[in-house]
């Protein structure tokens, strides 16, 4: 009997350094691959580097109107940033009127935030003025009536001309068309049947083109003297530029690559200096089940790394803190188990009734402490934002594990140490 | 088990905790908080000059934009500066600033090593956002100590979770500590660890009303000489973690840790000398011993 309890326990010791190694190393063995935790494992923007921009759209629509302004814009900033060709982009609304880009491992984040962030308000207007509009002129210069804007052009491309010629095609949508009908029909409203429509990009025009005809069908197109380059470039700047709404740059944080690299290997090098601390003082202080509290860590760390790969959850630094303070009860969970056991060896009982005993009388406060922080947890969930949630959910998961880990590891492997030892010095006890 | 005399000299440890809180609120009158640009607004821009330049010559190079600026040496030879001005720049301002430093110092875009912008507004919304979630979270506690223990307990539990929010408060301002968003995680690692080593302490007091006789002084103090080594295992191994992350961490890191360690050091403090105490002290003036839980 004695035997086996002892086998199983080095056993289990064993499958867990084992799991442990293969986290922090990866494996591969022959057609089998298996990347360790740290490959695997999200890293949040403040660890890894990146760029997080937060616009806020400055607009005085509410309610519905505003929900589709804002999935509109998301949709253009998904297209610039594709067009970047940055890889994992997140773009997420936040409240009601803000919306969040997040790239991750960015090389020259201030020219990318130029890019997406270029407001670009593209307006269709109706110049009303005796002066004509020009391309490169300022809109303040003319006279103007607004026609539509960016977030009823469908379409900008290239096509060819009667001649040949390239020239700007455009298409509307279902309210563009009409509003463009409107347009159209006004512009040549006048003695010359002749009406001269501007195209505006934040406050420059950047097209003149003139009309003679009402344009019902959605569909118009600008002749001029086009090469295909600057037709392209022009439908480009139509298409890309179509932000239905101006955004304001309310918060950046950039965190260039080296940056980022350099906290992170700093914290595992100091994490790992730390735990070893930790280690060597629960061998010191509590012998055998020191080694149990070791083993038990060893497993808790793995549980929370893979339901962080499992949920795909994202490591970020106030992550990084929940991880500590989790790490904490967990070995506070152990500590509590084996200074109640000292304390039952203290009242003369066998070691295998102070262990029963100590460890039921330890789980109630364990239990107590542990779900008064999960329900701090779960609250900092809900309600909290960005770096809160974060630190939440790593919390959270930690939890979890460290009470898994103290009811199920901590509790069998001191049973299974009975096996090879029966002194009750070994568990701590100096009486 | 160790014999202690704590929650008898509570006097001592109130007037220890009061000490250090007016004189927080006095330099926070004097002086505020050092407020980081998430709560002010602002721009943060940190960038490797690969050698070590005077702080004026910066401050000279870039007078022309009128930012009024913070400027610090950071990195671990000094190399690196960082420029911190209350006003939000505009992402073109940001490039061309860093432009100016990037030709005057001969350094590539490589060399930007971070930057952060926060507009006002924001500031006061993430302070907000995070406050109102730790006030609920306080209520929740506060709600399932009452439930599993006593509402006595509850209210010490808050108590002390309140004086650690102040002692935190007074800490930065009394060292001036930038408040940034790591003092968020502060407030949230203060939060969880000092009521789970409360409740431990808490849950010993529980056991021992029913056992013990004596005062609720006594009792308290029987409970907190029993639970002490626990206490000090679980802090110094927390410590030994943090502590490691906060003397071996580069700057970022260092940032990030301090918080940390000052709130598990506050929090087991407030969990010994606070928590206990002011149960005892409200167990006493109420002085009824007949409404403890059965749970």
């Amino acid at each position: 009997m004695k035997g086996k309890e002892t086998l199983l326990f080095f056993l289990i010791v064993a499958v867990i350094a084992g799991a442990v190694f293969v986290a922090t190393n990866g494996v591969s063995l022959g057609a089998f691959e298996l990347k360790s935790a740290g490959e695997m494992l999200n890293l949040g923007l403040d660890i890894e580097g990146g760029v997080v921009v937060v616009y806020e759209a400055k607009t005085e629509e509410t309610g519905t109107d505003l929900e589709r302004t804002m999935e509109q814009t998301k949709q253009v900033i998904g297209k610039r940033v594709n067009e970047l060709g940055l890889t994992e982009p997140i773009i997420t609304l936040q409240g009601e009127n803000r919306i969040r880009i997040e790239l991750p491992g960015v090389e020259n984040p201030e020219d990318a935030i130029d890019v997406i962030g270029q407001t670009a308000l593209l307006q269709f207007v109706l110049v009303t003025g005796d002066l004509p509009a020009m391309e490169g002129m300022d809109i303040a210069a003319i006279e103007y009536e607004p026609i539509l804007t960016g977030t009823n052009v469908a379409d900008a491309f290239v096509s060819q001309g009667q001649y040949n010629e390239p020239v700007v095609s455009l298409k509307f949508d279902a309210i563009g068309k009409e509003l463009f009908f409107e347009g159209t029909s006004k512009a040549i409203d006048n003695p010359e049947k002749k009406g001269q429509i501007a195209i505006v990009l934040d406050q420059e025009i950047i097209s003149a083109p003139y009309t003679e005809i009402v344009i019902s069908d959605g569909e118009a197109y600008i002749q001029g003297s086009f090469t295909f380059d600057s037709a392209n470039e022009l439908a480009l700047l139509i298409r890309g530029g179509a932000l239905p709404v101006e955004l304001e740059e309310i918060q950046t944080s950039v965190i260039g690559p080296t940056l980022g690299i350099d906290s992170l290997n700093s914290a595992i090098n100091a994490a790992l200096v730390g735990l070893a601390l930790l280690v060597v003082y629960m061998l010191i202080y509590y012998r055998i089940p020191g080694f149990i509290a070791t083993i038990a860590l060893g497993l808790y760390g793995l549980i929370v790394i893979y339901a962080m790969i499992g949920f795909n959850a994202t490591l970020t630094l106030p992550g990084v803190a929940g991880i500590v303070l989790s790490l904490g009860m967990a070995v506070d969970a152990n500590v509590i188990i084996f200074e109640r056991l000292k304390e039952e060896i203290h009242t003369g009982k066998s070691l295998r009734a102070s262990i029963n005993s100590g460890f039921h009388r330890g789980m109630r406060t364990i239990i107590d402490s542990n779900v008064t922080t999960f329900i701090a947890a779960i609250i900092l969930f809900a309600f909290g934002e960005g770096p809160i949630k974060g630190f939440a959910v790593t919390l959270m998961i930690g939890i979890v594990s460290s009470m898994f880990t103290a009811v199920v590891v901590t509790k069998s492997l001191l049973k299974l140490s009975l096996g090879f030892s029966d002194r009750k010095k070994h568990y701590g006890s100096r009486g | 088990m160790k014999t202690v005399t704590i929650a008898k000299k509570y006097k001592l440890w109130f007037a220890i905790s009061t000490a250090v809180i007016v004189l927080g609120i006095v330099l926070f009158i004097m002086n505020g908080l050092n407020l980081g640009i998430e709560f002010t607004g602002g721009t943060l821009m940190q960038i490797d000059l690969q050698q070590t330049v005077p702080v004026d010559e910066i401050k000279e190079l870039l007078s022309t934009y009128e930012l009024d600026p913070e400027v610090v040496h950071a990195g671990t030879e000094q190399n690196e500066i960082i420029i911190k001005t209350k006003q939000s720049l505009a992402n073109e301002e940001r490039l061309a600033i860093y432009q100016e430093l990037m030709t005057s110092y001969g350094v590539d875009e490589n060399a930007i090593r971070g930057t952060e912008q926060v507009g006002p507004s924001v500031g006061a919304e993430i302070r907000n956002r995070a406050l109102l979630a730790v006030a609920i979270a306080a209520i929740a506690m506060l709600l399932y100590v009452s439930v599993r223990f006593e509402t006595v307990f509850g209210l010490a539990a808050i108590i002390a979770l309140i004086h650690d929010v102040l002692i935190l408060l007074s800490l930065y301002a009394i060292f001036r500590i930038t408040v940034n968003s790591s003092f968020i995680a502060a407030v949230l690692t203060i939060v969880g660890y000092s009521i789970n080593d409360t409740i431990v302490v808490f849950d010993r007091i529980r056991e021992n009303v029913k056992r013990e006789k004596g005062t609720h002084f006594e009792i308290a103090d029987i409970s907190i000489g029993q639970t002490i080594s626990r206490t000090i295992n679980t802090s110094l191994t927390t410590l030994f973690v943090i502590g490691s992350l906060y003397f071996l961490g580069v700057s970022t890191i260092k940032e990030f840790a301090l918080p940390l360690l000052i709130g598990v050091l506050v929090g087991t403090y407030s969990s010994i000398f606070i928590a206990s105490p002011v149960w005892a002290l409200l167990r006493h003036k109420i002085k009824s011993k007949d409404a403890y839980s059965s749970k």
